[in-house]
């Protein structure tokens, strides 16, 4: 008896830090794209909300949607149309779950065996709301994002997954909080031998993120505004705040396997606070990278996008898992 | 000399790294140095150029209700109407004058697009451009400026400029 409440209590917790995490993280990151776009563009961006630097802007627009009416188009597929928006949030909660911030007891909200082969299974759903959201419009932008981002998503899933072998292979394990230790073991991250990896991994992050330069699925110029062009008010709140969360996810997990997550030299892994500062602002720094890039270049075109993922970054991340097994076997 | 791959991609991502830079530079020093192409518009406001396209003003006594600016307006945002009005001959036999009298003339500036061509169009120069741009409203209605208020626009035109030679 006892067992089954100490069981849901924690579930609860665990809830309950995930439903504060995501909103929370989104704002944060919202508000950092808005202010960084503007530095780079030589502007001053939000300064007026709040007082000062514009800080509530996010609070204010996020207000602003939820008073906003939510339009269904007479042809959408009502149900479709409706639940769209829930998969990509759900895939980004489902995805902080299994991101290690410390070595201690409460350092993951859940460890699993194939943490790493979760978490890229899971980061498919995004594009699956994506998809339903592009045919339940019934809007020609709409149908035409929703087959770019699940075209998108074949085409760079493939070097995402090939890109995480090297590291699977080296580490031994497909646990993320394995993986960690791994890197906690030789004191050195696995950037410096899996570099290749890493620079795979990141750009087939951002396709999968359909962050420019491969928002091809949104792309403005061309599809209005693709699958979120009929989402008005809490929905599109929605795929909104889908995206900036996936965006710390993906950069979260990128540090997991890559930088080492939330060990750096000289600073105890034991301690969930030092943890989480450490995961934090190394996720941080990856974001940043992503709005430099997002700010700094134009969109490719489908051609190039496709070319990219196919001529280059497949034959190269089969050549660097081949590479990284054969030094495992070797060495 | 061949530059290598992925070079064009770091100078670009230098490009706006430092516009980043500059741009903090600039709030941190109060926009004495570096970029800062925006200001914090109600706290400080920018000085439009003189010839800014603000908002039209109308001198009522040049206006003869010819119509020109009201038939040519693509928008067909200005509504005006008038009267004749017989004007007493100044010396005894002479001719009874007529005189065309304004009773109204409106712009709706929810309409206008701001091309100009009426003030273009007028033939005896009643329209005038002026750089204010401070007349929002709060109700689409009040964006209808009747011929007093196109009036009270003319105390900010800013005087010709000088005659080149």
């Amino acid at each position: 008896m006892t067992l089954a409440i100490v069981f849901w209590a924690e579930l609860a917790i665990k809830i309950g830090i995930i439903a504060v995490a995501v909103p929370a993280i989104g704002m944060v990151l919202g508000f950092a794209e808005m202010k960084l776009s503007a530095h780079m563009q030589s502007r001053i961006g939000p300064y007026f909300a709040g007082g000062r630097f514009g800080w509530m802007q996010l609070m204010a627009d996020g207000l602003k949607f939820m008073q906003k009416e939510d339009i269904i188009p007479a042809d959408a597929d009502r149900p479709v149309f409706r639940w769209a928006p829930a998969l990509p949030l759900i895939g980004t909660m489902a995805l902080l779950v299994i991101i290690p911030i410390s070595a201690a007891e409460f350092g993951i909200i859940q460890d699993l065996e194939v943490g790493i082969f979760y978490a890229l299974a899971i980061s498919s759903l995004s594009t699956i709301g994506v998809l339903m959201a592009g045919w339940s419009s019934a809007n020609k932008y709409s149908l035409m994002g929703g087959l770019r981002a699940a075209g998108q998503l074949i085409a760079y899933e493939l070097p995402l997954v090939l890109a995480v072998v090297g590291v699977v292979i080296q580490a031994g394990t497909m646990s993320m909080q394995g993986i960690v230790e791994a890197q906690t073991a030789q004191a050195w991250p696995y950037v410096v031998t899996q570099f290749l990896g890493f620079a795979i991994f990141f750009v087939a992050a951002l396709a999968e993120l359909n962050r420019i330069p491969f928002d091809m699925p949104i792309a403005e110029s061309e599809l209005v505004m693709g699958y979120v062009t009929e989402y008005s008010g809490f929905r599109f709140l929605f795929f909104f705040l889908a995206e900036y969360v996936n965006m710390f996810t993906m950069s979260a997990i990128a540090v997991t396997l890559f930088l080492g997550g939330y060990w750096f030299w000289g600073i105890p892994t034991d301690s969930a606070l030092l943890g989480v500062i450490v995961l934090l602002a190394k996720s941080f720094v990856l974001v940043f990278i992503m709005i430099w890039f997002r700010w700094t270049f134009p969109r490719f075109r489908e051609d190039q996008l496709q070319t990219l993922a196919w001529k280059w970054l497949i034959p190269l991340a089969v050549l660097n898992v081949i590479a990284t097994g054969a030094f495992k076997v070797l060495l | 000399m061949n530059k290598p791959l992925g070079y064009g991609l770091l100078v670009g991502m230098k490009v706006t790294f430092k516009t980043m830079l500059q741009t903090w530079m600039s709030i941190a020093t109060g926009g004495r140095k570096g970029l800062q192409s925006t200001v914090n518009y109600p706290k400080v406001k920018e000085v439009p150029v003189a010839r800014a396209r603000g908002v039209i003003a109308l001198d009522q006594e040049n206006c003869t209700v010819c119509m020109l600016c009201a038939r040519q307006c693509p928008d067909w945002c200005i509504y005006i109407e008038g009267h004749k009005e017989h004007k007493e001959p100044t010396s005894p036999g002479g001719r009874v004058r007529k005189r065309s009298t304004l009773d109204r003339f409106d712009i709706d500036y929810a309409l206008c697009m701001y091309c100009g061509i009426c003030v273009e169009v007028c033939p005896f120069d009643a329209l005038y451009w002026t750089p204010e741009y401070e007349y929002s409203e709060l109700a689409m209605g009040d964006m209808l400026h009747d011929m007093d208020r196109l009036q009270d626009w003319m105390s900010t035109v800013p005087d010709a400029p000088e005659i080149e030679k």
